[in-house]
This record gives structure tokens, C-alpha cells and sequence, in this order.
């Protein structure tokens, strides 16, 4: 016993911020007792099925619905044609060039289809087995039209055309220059002066979000009203677009987003099975639902990455970075979505990464093809960009001979020279690249690796050993709605926040920042009973539907925390600045002497007085005895809109074996430590950051969509889509250094997609620098084992994978007749 | 994901399954375990007539000896047939290889025979089932007949069951004892169908290999062995180098398809390596 143990100063609960909690919304998620759109079942409620295109590209010439219309539980089937003039278009709100040309985008295609898997006709069932049954029944007609998929050949002379209508392939042509721009030095000076140009091209591949809830839309129309239940990751962003598009006013329209399981960009959409089943509500009268199936989804919702990044380093011959030239195609598919062409441009600022450039350009052109529109992904833009410089910051380490990672340290961003603009004209907040490495290269067992490298090079094993580098930051916490708009987004950045005191003194947060399985309503809980000095079961928070939470702008882009979270703590603040005057009233005291700790006002100097912000919900709720001229609430909301990004950023060290004998590779070690500056809940950015090593290790080793030459999906099932699982992935060794963003008062920089970011040029360098030794310099993505294998064998960086879907998903209806009789399935 | 409108047969005795089978029309689909047959249905590969559900046929479950032979039925669950200590005794690979199929899901409802009478080249086990000279009994209206498995996989996706036909046993020879057997697998993720695989069985004679049975999996339309390889072991001193050079036939007379996981060339070239590394496991080299 000691004296100290006596002082009353013990009291103050457990700070929240900083605590490993368990998301307190899992158990609801994980056992799917909870709002998943499909689980609503409303009364009288219709089944939409969607007829899809089989072809890539051809004008519809007929479309015969008799028998489908005649088929039993038919409601009703709806063409292109019958939906022509009330559909409008499905939105792009990121014009990034002024002369950007834009399609069109109908939900239901009416005179040409443009990919395979565009909605053609709408089959409406009492039930949803009516629905799909009668889908065959529906007889379209097709012209075919020549297929383009390719984006190289699409932009060469005289090529076919995605679109019949315009002129080229060509969407836009976006470019960033620092010299013109004023924020670097010339970039042809800076090559022609140079002593050593390495230049590479790079293939991202095209990729599926693959979200684990499918998509789903139930829409009840009341009177002139409408409510949506969509699984998405906007349901702000979506009431907004439904209005504009369809006509229906903003007001009488509400939009929910129920709990969403998953989303990484792809249900960052306005989707065309949205606007088809609120356009088919509003002219059945009735309540509806659409519901995917996984191969829909793989299918026909967008995709993401697939650019082509034609890249050119110059440096001198100690290895200082003189300019940095980056080409980029990037597939736009056959349509613009929400925000199709801005995926690349958020790219843009970030090729140079971590590294002081003088001199970068940009180039980017949106091409057309006859595929699945590509959109929002984990990562979005950054994920292309981050790739492209550490992939080439290692090809110029081979060419000067150079230890990478010396390379990197000699260029990048030192940590007393923070903030520090880049040529790209982004201001970096703050970080410690060097001890974030060093800690790293701990984690890792870095000198014990490079041994047994060298070990296995000399004695020729068969499984040599590699280690890649990737030091990586990213622009998160979308926000500046100045900036957004300086890049022609349709949209501001700011988010909202309002917290209600309940007289029983619990708190309801309302979030604008609508989750889809990230843990806000934990995190949020925690930020709240932190600044109001209440306990974290007290707090309950509230989100995606458009009448509790009006204002909001979502999630994506890392930004929920940043901005959302944010405005929250703003809020809670003008919560505890209200409750201030009601406490200095019920105290007799000047509010200047009043001390607020551990959820109680108190009287400075006057021990055992005090009333806690829970009794002043109560004596607010009462309103008995109030301050004169005060309304009686100490409610309040607050907007947060930060002046910059916040710049998370890494260093991940993958060590990968890889078979020479059979090209499998395998990670034999993963390590990363990551700034992601305040830490809310430890748990939840571990959890991010496995989540997002897993999907971009998957970028570097599984994941690929695959079209036919006659534009089909052939990666159409999770058979010969590989998701990998965690049988497939490595232990991550994580850990973390800890900047504090100077840019929002939680000091958080985001965490969604770090993990995704970083990974990918890891894993893919670390393959490299097992085998460059025996001649090879690239490996196409994803990292197959018959990719690795010719590649050491036969050169080249591995080549295009055979189109044909694998065995198990071959067989077809004759040959699944053939095998009818006598088949134990 | 809706199948297409089918009739339903749930029988309780092979007698009955046979009867349902035949009453069943054009077109009869029998559901083992479901673990295809189902996904197909879904996506509406296959529209059949009638299913045949064999999941209350009790007689058709379970492990038992039989002289020389261990006798599995056809509806023995995946995860049944790693637990018993029948097969783990007398047939070692075949829980090794049934280990690798899929995940545990699917283990706990797909079915030894219904893997077998699916005869998907990419399945694990009618590699396994070729290698050890399993005989296939098949039931009929007309009575029972038994079918050398060299003679059961008779193309893709097509055994030798007729119309009408039932797999209700599978017989494995003790093999375990006097032959060492390794099942060698190539995939790119855990739950994934074989890129290529090889089932090895090898019995030694003091320093030399006597005799080695080699089953392919994915490299042709059926499982295929590996003859020119097997022939090639037959009498070689027991080391690597023998092995490796006797491996280097096991592609010969193989025809893989080319598809996403692998074009023809790399299936020809994994056959090999994979061998080779079955080959030496199995004979504790």
C-alpha cells in the first residue's frame, strides 16, 4: 500500500482509443441474423431476373418475350425498349478531362449490347424461381458486331470500334506534367540529361472485387415515395444519382444501406440493377427485389484494375532519381461507371511514392473495350501506382547494381524533411520511412534470409529463395472537397456526424460514413466514450439509411476514420461545449471554472461537486431547470472537411521460394510495418491490414479475369477465379510505427487499403530476385506456376495463360446429358 | 442459382434405387453427395429429369474387409474414408489423396463412389483408385457385375456404368505392407482440383524396384497410367537418379487439355517432375 493508491484520482475510466476490442457488430455479421438485403421479405414482394448478353458486341435486332410473358408466376417482362425513355443513363460523376467522351450508359440495352453480361431484358415473378425459369424463354436476336479487347490494338490505326457511335476507343487523355504544372522540373531534360533511362512495361491485370455478399435491391414504393435497400457501400451517393437519373425527387426517396457484407469499390457504384428494380417498382406499383448470383456478380459487376503502364526511370550513376515518365492505358470496359475514368487519375499523384523525383509526367488514356466497365477497387489508382515505381525503383537497382533497398534509401523522403511536397504536388503530412524499414527487416529475420538466398543460389537448389521490397505511402482520407474539385469530382469530400444525448444518458451516434463491414460502429463507440466520458456500451451508432443519417458521403478511399470519424469527434465536442453552460447553470459556477474529466463537470478547487454530461442529458430532457436563453438540447452535428489527404505509409518485405522445377511459389515469410498514424482499435488494423495483404498478395499470385477472343468471361466461377483463402496465405508478421496525421483530431490516417497497396510489388519483386539470377527480369500477374515456369525456362516474362476454362467447369449441357445414366454425382 | 424443375427420388435400398432409377424417364441424374451434380444444376449445365437421391441408402455407407480386399461403399463420405482405420491400414494413399479434395465441406458430404462414377479427370481419386487396381462393383435390375478399373473410366466424364446402373462398391487390394504409395498433388490454391497429380505405388526388392504402378491425374480424358515410366522402374536400382531418369517417360502417350491453369506443354512437363517426386516418396528414397 502506498499513499498514491489513496488519491481519488483513480477514477477516470479506461481510456477506449488505443484498446484491442472485439468489433461488437460481429456476431450479428457473422452468424447473418441481421439486415442482409436478401433476408427483407416485404408483403406482396415481386422477383426480378435479368436477361444478359451472351455476345460481346452486336446490335439487337429483335427481342421476343411471348413466351416468357406467357410463363407461369410471369408478372411481366420489360426491354431496352420499353424502359428507353425513362432509364436515362447510369451516372459518371468524374469527368476528368473536359472533352471526355462518355457513352452512355443505359441500365437495360436497347439497341446494342457492348459487353457480355449487359442486362437485355427483365423478367418480373411472383416468385424468384418464376423469374428465373422464364429467363430462357426470353428469344433475343443478335447482329454481331466485331469485338474489341484489346487496348493497344483499340487505340492503333483504324481500329474496330467499341462503340458504333463515336469516333475512336478513346475516352479521355489525362495528363499530369510537374513542369508545366510548376511543381517539378522539365521531364524530357530531365531524361535527355540522364545517365541511365530504364525502361519497363507493366500489365495489371484485370480483377473482381468479389465481395461475399452478392449483390441485392429491394425497392417499396409507398404513395409517390420509395425506399431502397441496396447493398452498398453509398447509399447517399446513390439517392443523389437515383433522383437525378430517374426523376424522382431527392425528398421522396430514401435510400438504406442495411448491414453490407463487403464491398473494396465494387458496391461504390450506382449499378444498373439498382435503376431497374426502382423503374420497375415504380411501374408495377409493387415491392421488389433483385438478388444476384455469383456468376452474375463476377460477370456483370464492375471489375477493377487492368492498365497497361508503360514506365521510364532516369537517374544518374550513383543512383539519385532524376525523373520519372509514366504511360498508362487504362481499360475503361464498355462503359463509364460512377467514377470509371477517375480510378487512374487518383493514381496519378502517387507514381512518384515515397521518392524526391524533380521531374514526373503522367499520361493516361481511358480506353473502350467490349468488357465489363472497370471501377472503383481496393486501392483504386494507388494500388497501379504503387506497383509501377517499386517494380521499377528494383529495375534500376539490377541496371546500376545497386541493393534495392539502398536504392530506396538513398531517394526517398527523410524524416525531418516532412511535410514535404512532391513533384506530383502533393504536401506529405508526416512519417518515418527508415524505422518503419528497420523495424521491418527485424520482423523479417532479414540477414538470416539473405544467407540461406545465397546459400541456395550456390548449391543450385531447386527452390531458390527471393526478397522483395516495397516502401510504399498512399493519399488517403478522401476528402479535400477543394481538391476533389480541382480533379473535376462530381462531389465534395467532407463528411457528417451528429451525436443525440438520450435522457437515460446513452448516446446515439449518427455517422454519415456508412460501414460495410469494417467495424465502425465499434471504433466509432470507442472515439465517443472517449470524448464524452461515457462507457463504450452506452454508445450506439447509427448509419445507412437516408432518413436517420441525411447527410453523408460514405465509404471508400480509406477515408471513414480520417473524415468520418472526425466529424464525430467534432461533434462530440460541441456536445460536451453545450452540456458546459447547462452544467455551469446546474452547478452555480462560471463555465471558465469548470474542469470536464471522466464524463463529469466539475467545479475547479471544489472537490465532490459535480455532474456527469449522462445527468445533464437528463436534466436537458427535463428541461426544468435550464439556463435562460439556452434551447434545451445538447444535440449536435458536425461536418468535418480536412485541408489535405492523410499519407499512411510502409514497408512490407516479402520472401518468397520458388520451385524452378515446377514454378510454384510459395511465401515463406511476410513481414510489415505499417504508419497509419493514431491507432483507434489495434484489432481492426490488424484485421485491415491481413484483409488487404491477402487481396493484393492475391493481385501478385491468384486473381485474373480472363476473357475469350470472343469476349467471354471465362474466369466466371470461383473455380477458375481464384480467391485465395487462408489455407493458401502466409502468417503475417505486422507491426506498426505510429506518425499522427496533423490533419484531423483523431490523428488517424486510414487503413482500408494499405495492406492491398503495398503488398502486390512485394510479392512480385520478391519472386523476381529468386530467379533473376537465372535470367528473368518480369513475370506477368497473376504470378500462375506455369507463368514462373516458362519464364525461367523458356524467357519472356511468362505470356498469356490459355483462355479455355480448366476441366471441372468445362462441361457443358450435351456432355453433362452424355453422362446422365449411371453418373453417382 | 435456381436448377431447372426436376422430379425427386429419395429411395431407402439399392433395390429400390435401381427401380427408381429405371421408373425415372429420359433423362435420371443420382445424387451421391452432390458436391457437382448440384453446382451444375444451379448454374444449369445439367437439366435432368429425374434425381435419384442415394443419401437414405444406409446400405451403400461404410468400410469392411473382405479377404484380400477392403470394400468401400460408394456412399462413404470423403471424411468418413480419412477416418477409417481400414483404408489408413491397407490403403494408406487413398486417404493421402482424398486429404487434397477440395475442403472440408465438401469432404463432409461428397461420396467415394460418387468421385469415382463422376470420373472427372481432374478428380483426385480415379488416379488413385487406377493405380491400385481397384474393381468397380456395379448393380443392375439384372443382377451385380464387377468391372477392373482399367475398364471403368472409359472417356471424359464417362465410366463404364450403362444406363441404369449403379456404383455401390469400390475393392481395394491390401496393397499396404508390400507396396509403398505416395499421391503427389499440384494445385494453385488449397481447395482447387488438380492442375496434374500422380498416384505412385512402388514395390521394392532390396536395393530395386520390382515393380511401380503410376496413375495420372488430368493428364487425358481419363486417369491415365503412366505404362512407359512404370515399365521403364521395373528391375532399376533404388535411388534418385534411377528414378528420375525413369520418370522422364511418365508424359509419354498422355493428352492433357490446355486451359487456365496450364497449357499442354507445362501438364507434359509437371507429369514428369511429379512423378519423379511420387515416385521417390513412395519408395522411401
Amino acid at each position: 500500500m502506498t499513499a498514491v493508491e489513496d488519491a481519488p484520482a483513480t477514477t477516470a475510466p479506461e481510456r477506449e482509443v488505443g484498446k484491442a476490442r472485439r468489433r461488437k457488430e460481429d456476431a450479428r455479421l457473422i452468424t447473418g441474423r441481421t439486415t442482409w438485403t436478401d433476408n427483407m421479405v416485404l408483403p406482396g414482394m415481386l422477383h426480378l431476373a435479368v436477361v444478359r448478353s451472351p455476345v460481346a458486341h452486336a446490335k439487337i435486332t429483335n427481342v421476343d418475350v411471348s413466351a416468357a410473358r406467357e410463363a407461369p408466376g410471369v408478372v411481366a417482362v420489360l426491354t431496352g425498349r420499353d424502359l428507353a425513355d425513362e432509364q436515362g443513363s447510369i451516372p459518371c460523376a468524374w469527368p476528368v478531362t473536359p472533352d471526355m467522351v462518355n457513352p452512355g450508359h443505359p441500365s437495360v440495352a436497347v439497341d446494342e449490347v457492348n459487353h457480355v453480361g449487359e442486362a437485355v431484358a427483365i423478367v418480373v415473378g411472383r416468385s424468384r424461381t418464376a423469374a428465373v425459369d422464364a429467363l430462357e424463354l426470353v428469344d433475343v436476336d443478335y447482329e454481331p458486331l466485331p469485338v474489341v479487347l484489346d487496348m493497344e490494338q483499340a487505340l492503333a490505326e483504324q481500329p474496330d470500334l467499341c462503340h458504333d457511335h463515336l469516333q475512336s476507343n478513346q475516352s479521355f487523355r489525362f495528363v499530369f506534367d510537374a513542369g508545366e504544372a510548376g511543381t517539378g522540373q522539365d521531364t524530357e531534360q530531365a531524361f535527355a540529361e540522364a545517365d541511365v533511362v530504364v525502361s519497363r512495361r507493366f500489365v495489371q491485370q484485370r480483377l473482381i472485387p468479389a465481395f461475399m455478399e452478392p449483390r441485392a435491391v429491394v425497392v417499396q414504393p409507398q404513395g409517390d415515395n420509395y425506399t431502397m435497400w441496396s447493398s452498398t457501400q453509398v447509399p447517399h451517393i446513390l439517392r443523389l444519382m437515383l433522383a437525378m437519373i430517374t426523376g424522382i425527387p431527392e425528398h421522396k426517396l430514401r435510400v438504406v444501406a442495411p448491414d453490407v457484407g463487403g464491398g473494396f469499390g465494387g458496391k461504390l457504384q450506382v449499378t444498373p440493377e439498382e435503376v431497374l428494380s426502382l423503374l420497375v417498382a415504380r411501374r408495377l406499383g409493387k415491392p421488389v427485389k433483385w438478388v444476384e448470383t455469383r456468376s452474375e456478380s463476377l460477370m456483370s459487376a464492375h471489375h477493377g484494375r487492368d492498365q497497361i503502364q508503360y514506365i521510364d526511370i532516369a537517374a544518374d550513376r550513383e543512383g539519385n532519381v532524376k525523373g520519372l515518365r509514366c504511360r498508362i492505358l487504362s481499360d475503361m470496359g464498355a462503359y463509364l461507371r460512377l467514377v470509371s475514368p477517375g480510378v487512374p487519375v487518383l493514381g496519378a499523384f502517387m507514381y512518384v511514392g515515397i521518392y524526391k523525383f524533380p521531374a514526373y509526367r503522367f499520361d493516361c488514356q481511358g480506353v473502350f473495350t467490349n468488357k465489363t466497365p472497370t471501377d472503383a477497387y481496393r486501392g483504386a489508382g494507388r494500388p497501379e501506382a504503387t506497383f509501377a515505381i517499386e517494380r521499377i525503383m528494383d529495375e534500376l537497382a539490377v541496371e546500376l547494381g545497386m541493393d534495392p533497398l539502398e536504392l530506396r534509401r538513398k531517394n526517398w523522403i527523410k524524416a525531418e524533411e516532412f511535410p514535404f511536397t512532391t513533384a506530383a504536388g502533393l504536401e506529405y503530412d508526416s512519417g518515418d520511412y527508415d524505422t518503419a524499414t528497420q523495424q521491418a527487416l527485424q520482423l523479417l529475420g532479414y540477414d538470416e534470409l539473405r544467407e540461406e538466398q545465397r546459400r541456395r543460389r550456390e548449391s543450385g537448389d531447386p527452390v531458390q529463395l527471393g526478397i522483395g521490397f516495397s516502401t510504399f505511402t498512399e493519399m488517403c482520407g478522401l476528402a479535400p472537397s477543394r481538391v476533389l474539385g480541382s480533379l473535376s469530382y462530381g462531389a465534395g469530400g467532407w463528411e457528417h456526424a451528429s451525436i443525440r444525448m438520450l435522457p437515460t444518458g446513452k448516446v446515439e451516434v449518427v455517422t454519415g460514413s456508412t460501414p460495410h463491414g469494417q467495424g465502425h460502429e465499434t471504433a466509432w463507440s470507442q472515439l465517443v466514450a472517449d470524448e464524452l466520458g461515457v462507457p463504450f456500451e452506452d454508445v450506439e451508432v447509427l448509419h445507412g439509411d437516408t432518413s436517420v443519417s441525411p447527410r453523408g458521403l460514405d465509404t471508400y478511399g480509406s477515408r471513414s476514420l480520417v473524415v468520418g470519424g472526425a466529424a464525430v469527434v467534432n461533434a462530440a465536442q460541441k456536445v460536451i461545449a453545450k452540456a458546459r453552460k447547462v452544467a455551469a447553470h446546474l452547478l452555480e459556477a462560471s463555465e471558465d471554472d469548470l474542469d470536464f474529466t471522466g464524463g463529469s463537470f466539475s467545479v475547479r478547487g471544489t472537490p465532490g461537486t459535480g455532474v456527469s454530461i449522462q445527468e445533464i442529458a437528463l436534466a436537458t430532457f427535463a428541461a426544468h431547470n435550464f439556463p435562460e436563453g439556452v434551447e434545451p438540447s445538447i444535440d449536435a452535428d458536425a461536418t468535418f472537411d480536412p485541408v489535405n489527404f492523410s499519407f499512411p505509409h510502409g514497408t512490407h518485405i516479402c520472401a518468397m521460394e520458388v520451385d524452378t522445377e515446377t514454378g510454384f511459389v510459395k511465401i515463406r515469410k511476410y513481414a510489415c510495418v505499417d504508419d497509419v498514424g493514431t491507432i483507434v482499435n489495434p484489432l481492426i488494423v490488424e484485421g485491415q491490414v491481413h484483409g488487404g495483404l491477402a487481396q493484393g498478395i492475391a493481385q501478385a499470385l491468384y486473381e485474373e479475369a480472363v476473357y475469350d477472343d470472343d469476349g467471354n468471361l471465362t474466369t466466371g466461377t470461383f473455380v477458375d477465379y481464384l480467391v485465395p483463402s487462408a489455407a493458401d496465405l502466409p502468417h503475417f508478421d505486422t507491426g506498426n510505427t505510429v506518425h499522427a496525421a496533423p490533419g484531423n483530431p483523431i490523428g488517424a490516417k486510414g487503413v482500408g487499403e494499405a495492406g492491398c497497396i503495398a503488398s502486390t510489388p512485394a510479392v512480385v519483386n520478391a519472386a523476381l530476385d529468386a530467379v533473376r539470377h537465372l535470367g528473368v527480369s518480369d513475370i506477368r500477374m497473376p504470378l500462375t506456376p506455369e507463368r514462373v515456369w516458362r519464364a525461367v525456362h523458356l524467357g519472356g516474362d511468362g505470356g498469356d495463360r490459355a483462355p479455355d476454362r480448366t476441366n471441372a467447369q468445362a462441361v457443358d449441357s450435351a456432355q453433362a446429358a452424355s453422362i446422365a445414366q449411371g453418373g453417382d454425382l | 442459382m435456381i436448377p431447372a424443375p426436376f422430379a425427386y427420388a429419395r429411395p431407402t435400398s439399392v433395390d429400390e434405387a435401381l427401380q427408381a432409377i429405371a421408373d425415372g424417364g429420359e433423362d435420371v441424374k443420382i445424387l451421391a453427395g452432390g458436391q457437382s451434380l448440384i453446382p451444375v444444376m444451379r448454374l444449369r449445365l445439367a437439366a435432368p429429369e429425374t434425381v435419384v437421391d442415394l443419401g437414405r441408402v444406409a446400405g451403400l455407407r461404410g468400410v469392411r474387409e473382405e479377404d484380400d480386399a477392403i470394400v468401400v461403399g460408394a456412399m462413404t463420405t470423403h471424411s468418413d474414408v480419412i477416418a477409417d482405420p481400414l483404408v489408413q491400414q491397407w490403403a494408406p494413399i487413398v486417404a493421402q489423396a482424398t486429404e487434397t479434395v477440395a475442403d472440408r465441406q465438401v469432404r463432409h458430404r461428397g461420396t467415394f463412389g460418387g468421385a469415382l462414377a463422376h470420373a472427372d479427370p481432374a478428380g483426385d481419386l480415379p488416379a488413385v483408385a487406377l493405380a491400385l487396381e481397384a474393381e468397380f462393383v456395379i448393380a443392375g435390375l439384372s443382377g451385380r457385375r464387377t468391372v477392373p478399373a482399367v475398364e471403368f473410366f472409359v472417356d471424359y466424364l464417362t465410366t463404364a456404368l450403362e444406363e441404369g446402373e449403379l456404383l455401390v462398391e469400390i475393392r481395394l487390394p491390401k496393397l499396404a505392407g508390400t507396396w509403398g504409395m505416395h499421391y503427389e498433388k499440384f494445385n494453385r490454391v488449397a481447395q482447387a482440383w488438380s492442375i496434374v497429380a500422380v498416384a505412385a505405388l512402388v514395390r521394392r526388392e532390396g536395393d530395386r524396384i520390382a515393380e511401380a504402378r503410376i496413375g495420372l491425374t488430368n493428364m487425358g480424358p481419363t486417369p491415365l497410367r503412366a505404362s512407359a515410366a512404370e515399365a521403364a522402374l521395373a528391375g532399376v536400382p533404388a535411388t534418385r537418379e534411377a528414378v528420375a531418369e525413369a520418370a522422364a517417360h511418365a508424359a509419354e502417350n498422355t493428352s492433357p487439355s490446355s486451359d487456365l491453369n496450364a497449357q499442354a506443354d507445362y501438364r507434359h512437363h509437371l507429369a514428369q517432375v511429379l512423378t519423379r517426386r511420387a515416385v521417390i516418396a513412395a519408395a522411401g528414397l
